[in-house]
């Protein structure tokens, strides 16, 4: 099996749904960074079957909000000398503000500059929407 | 919870007592208009009207006359500092300190509650985009409740375009808060009322639903006929409009099958869809509708304004 060292100080995002990871490390623009990063895909996992995981070697500010919304089941661990010193699950937000835009062409949100878009979680239908809090268009976030 | 300095963007902002409240002071000025001619005296209307409308500005501006205040605003966005791209929070953190309560009409959806996030004086939501309008709402609700002595266990009829009319949104949305209210939706099929509002109301409310084409085949069931326009347009092919227009059209003979004190309701203007011949019918109840839009709107400003509305022995 393939082996990668462990980091001695930084961050993993482990438990990230398989393909996902891919879309994390671009959101979180990890090729632009002059730090060692690893993004590892389609690794064995007990929980998921397989998942991603990406390992960082620096200590940089996570939106953990975001990171929720694109991927609720991911564990963010924080490693200093060698050992996890926190260990912090991402949960969906139930409320988002400016991480994406209203769907609906003729919402407020989407004209005037001053606004921040911003949505509160709602089950609908058996699934998970954001409601707009401008017009209550329901939006499904997607990267 | 006082109604002082609250907004009004949504008729579900209100609870059920709250609204009750307006209702209350609506039917009592109704009964007695002179009493509360000066009780907004020294208040102000701040009319921010961002597209054209005729009926609702002037009813506001009528409400807060009728109560001794003064009205100032705009009725045409492109001769005010809107047309410059000034943006809402801006115009509405100015105009606020000018006026003490303020209603706004928006082609933008949210507009009205974005607003409301930076103004210092209550926002009340004159119409926004295809979204909402809560004041035509209240009015519904207060005619519905003269008429009947009641707003739950009715079965109400909304008939013609329920997919972009925004008074059928506002209004289904307060009526399921009601108990025991069911609800027969005629309309052709690509008009009909939006799966996700529909399933909405059902899950949270669990509200009784039918949906049919015909209102032929209902109109003998029903308590409250909400008629709405139908417009050509909205219809995908010719063949279909020529197919259902009839059925949208309400006249005497459709009437016939209907209860004796069944209500029919139109938020105005119409075109077609309610024929001449219904206006003598003491169950057309829409001009009346209006007149009671006017009660509503006073009631309203006057609890957000928190002004002395008790003028009895005045």
């Amino acid at each position: 099996m393939l082996k990668v060292n462990s980091i001695n100080c930084g961050i993993v995002i482990d438990h990230i749904t398989a393909g996902n990871g891919i879309k994390i490390f671009e959101k979180l623009k990890l090729s632009d960074v002059n730090f060692p990063v690893v993004l590892l895909i389609n690794v064995p996992s007990n929980r998921l079957g397989k998942k991603d995981i990406i390992k960082i070697e620096n200590k940089i500010d996570l939106d953990l909000t975001m990171l929720g919304l694109i991927d609720p089941s991911i564990t963010v661990n924080i490693i200093e000398n060698d050992i996890i010193v926190n260990k912090m699950n991402v949960n969906i937000p139930r409320e988002v503000a400016g991480l994406f835009k209203c769907k609906n062409p003729r919402c407020v949100s989407n004209f005037d500059e001053y606004v921040t878009p911003k949505f509160t979680l709602q089950h609908a239908n058996g699934k998970m929407h954001y409601s707009c809090n401008y017009c209550e268009e329901l939006t499904t976030y997607s990267i | 919870m006082s109604l002082k300095g609250r907004h009004l963007i949504d008729p579900n902002d209100f609870t059920l007592e709250e609204l009750s409240r307006i209702f209350d002071l609506a039917d009592k000025m109704i009964d007695n208009r002179e009493a509360y001619g000066s009780i907004c005296k020294g208040k102000i209307l701040g009319t921010l009207f961002y597209e054209p409308s005729t009926r609702t500005r002037l009813s506001f501006e009528s409400a807060m006359l009728r109560m001794g205040g003064s009205v100032l605003g705009f009725s045409d966005a492109s001769t005010s500092s809107v047309s410059k791209g000034e943006s809402i929070a801006d115009t509405i953190r100015v105009l606020c300190t000018y006026a003490d309560v303020v209603v706004m009409r928006h082609p933008k959806e949210g507009a009205p509650k974005l607003a409301s996030e930076y103004s210092a004086a209550p926002v009340i939501n004159g119409g926004d985009g295809g979204h909402q309008h809560p004041t035509q709402t209240l009015t519904d609700l207060l005619t519905i409740r003269r008429y009947k002595g009641r707003i739950d266990q009715l079965t109400v009829a909304f008939c013609g375009d329920l997919k972009f009319g925004r008074t059928v949104h506002s209004l289904i949305s307060a009526l399921s808060r009601y108990q025991g209210c069911r609800f027969v939706l005629i309309s052709p099929n690509e008009l009909r009322l939006p799966e996700t509002l529909k399933n909405y109301l059902i899950e949270k409310y669990n509200i009784d639903v039918v949906e049919t084409e015909s209102l032929e085949k209902v109109i003998n069931e029903v308590d409250i006929l909400y008629m709405t326009r139908i417009q050509k347009e909205r219809f995908f092919n010719e063949a279909d409009y020529m197919r259902l227009k009839d059925s949208y059209i309400l006249n005497r003979s459709k009437l016939k099958h209907a209860k004796k004190d069944m209500l029919v309701m139109h938020p105005l203007p119409r075109v077609n869809e309610i024929s001449y011949d219904v206006d003598d019918d003491p169950r057309g109840v829409y001009f009346k509708q209006a007149e009671y839009g006017i009660y509503v709107r006073m009631a309203l400003m006057a609890l957000l304004l928190g002004v002395d509305v008790n003028v009895e022995g005045k």
